[in-house]
């Protein structure tokens, strides 16, 4: 690994120095493409999102995939209720790796303003390992497009090799995440224990 | 001497460009696939795709032939339509179309017509 001071050195003098990691990385977080996946009203916000006024295509992440073969990018745009919850799920094992979520929106996050619906899931991170979290209700195409700067941004630290690398990359995580199926009363299981604890309430 | 000078080799060496630049790609991507990411199939990964739902049955279904022989039919009639508007632009005059224009379409339309009676006298028309 080269001398940060060197680097900067190099840099000045017009000589640019790059590793293999760095290019790949450069190379994926610069064209995200997105699951066309929208679930509630925080879609309508996508979808202008990729308009021309706010133009996602300016961060290689306008080519909205209509198959989850093709897309790497799963923006979770609303309310998911229990019933579209294992569907969510679903989709999310047959997107190919590396694969990345944005909970878009206050319902995804947490379930929002429906929190206490009887039907509605209570944060899609009870299921899915969420990257990036945009609130808001619903959240402003900026907001979105921030929300796809900051995956870049984890795009581009994320090392391919030791023991911290991504899950794509480890032979031995599992690929895919445990569907809930519809139960009596909630989803079974009612959130995957491995990507989500519920918090510790202390008296 | 014959061969060298052959202006046809600035072709064959643009084949083989325009097919490396198209397999280039592909083999790097297989490359990277074969050696650097581990393969992960899944029950879920590996199931057909249909908005997320289970699907139900064989994704791998015949059409059947009933449905190609409705959309010639409607065909002949679709294309027919199209006739008619130009035809009657085309030679009506002043005081409307004239009797000769108008029996020449109709015994067009009657053509198409026949088609279709025979194509009902065939049975094409009952759904089996």
């Amino acid at each position: 690994m080269i001398d940060e001071g060197l680097r900067s050195e190099l840099q000045k003098q017009g000589v640019y120095t790059t590793t293999l990691e760095e290019l790949y990385n450069w190379g994926r977080a610069n064209s995200v493409w997105p699951l066309t996946f929208g679930l509630a009203c925080c879609a309508i916000e996508m979808i202008a999102a990729s308009m021309s006024r706010y133009d996602i295509a300016r961060f290689g992440a306008e080519v909205f995939r209509p198959s989850p073969r093709q897309a790497d990018l799963m923006i979770v745009a609303g309310t998911v209720t229990k019933k579209m919850a294992p569907l969510v799920v679903r989709l999310y094992n047959q997107m190919p790796e590396p694969k990345y979520v944005i909970a878009m929106g206050a319902c995804a996050i947490s379930g929002g303003p429906f929190k206490q619906g009887y039907n509605v899931l209570k944060g899609i991170d009870r299921y899915l390992p969420v990257d990036v979290a945009i609130p808001g209700c619903p959240p402003r195409p900026e907001a979105l497009i921030h929300a796809i700067m900051t995956l870049q941004e984890k795009i581009l630290k994320q090392k391919l090799t030791g023991p911290d690398r991504p899950r794509h990359l480890n032979a031995d995580v599992p690929g895919e995440y445990p569907v809930p199926a519809y139960g009596e009363q909630d989803l079974e299981p009612s959130s995957n224990r491995d990507v989500w604890q519920p918090p510790v309430i202390k008296r | 001497m014959e061969t060298s000078q052959n202006s046809y080799w600035v072709i064959v060496l643009l084949m083989v460009v325009a097919v490396a630049f198209a397999l280039g790609p592909l083999a790097l991507a297989w490359a990277w696939a074969r050696f650097f990411s581990p393969n992960k199939p899944g029950k879920d990964k590996n199931a057909v795709y249909e908005c997320g739902l289970e699907s139900k049955g064989d994704a791998w279904v015949s059409f059947r032939s009933e449905y190609y022989l409705y959309a010639i039919i409607f065909l002949v009639f679709d294309v027919e339509t199209i006739f008619l508007l130009p035809f009657a632009v085309s030679f009506g005059g002043p005081v409307g179309l004239s009797v000769g224009a108008f029996l020449a379409m109709m015994i067009f339309l009657l053509l198409l017509v026949e088609g279709l009676v025979w194509a009902w006298g065939k049975g094409v028309l009952n759904w089996k």
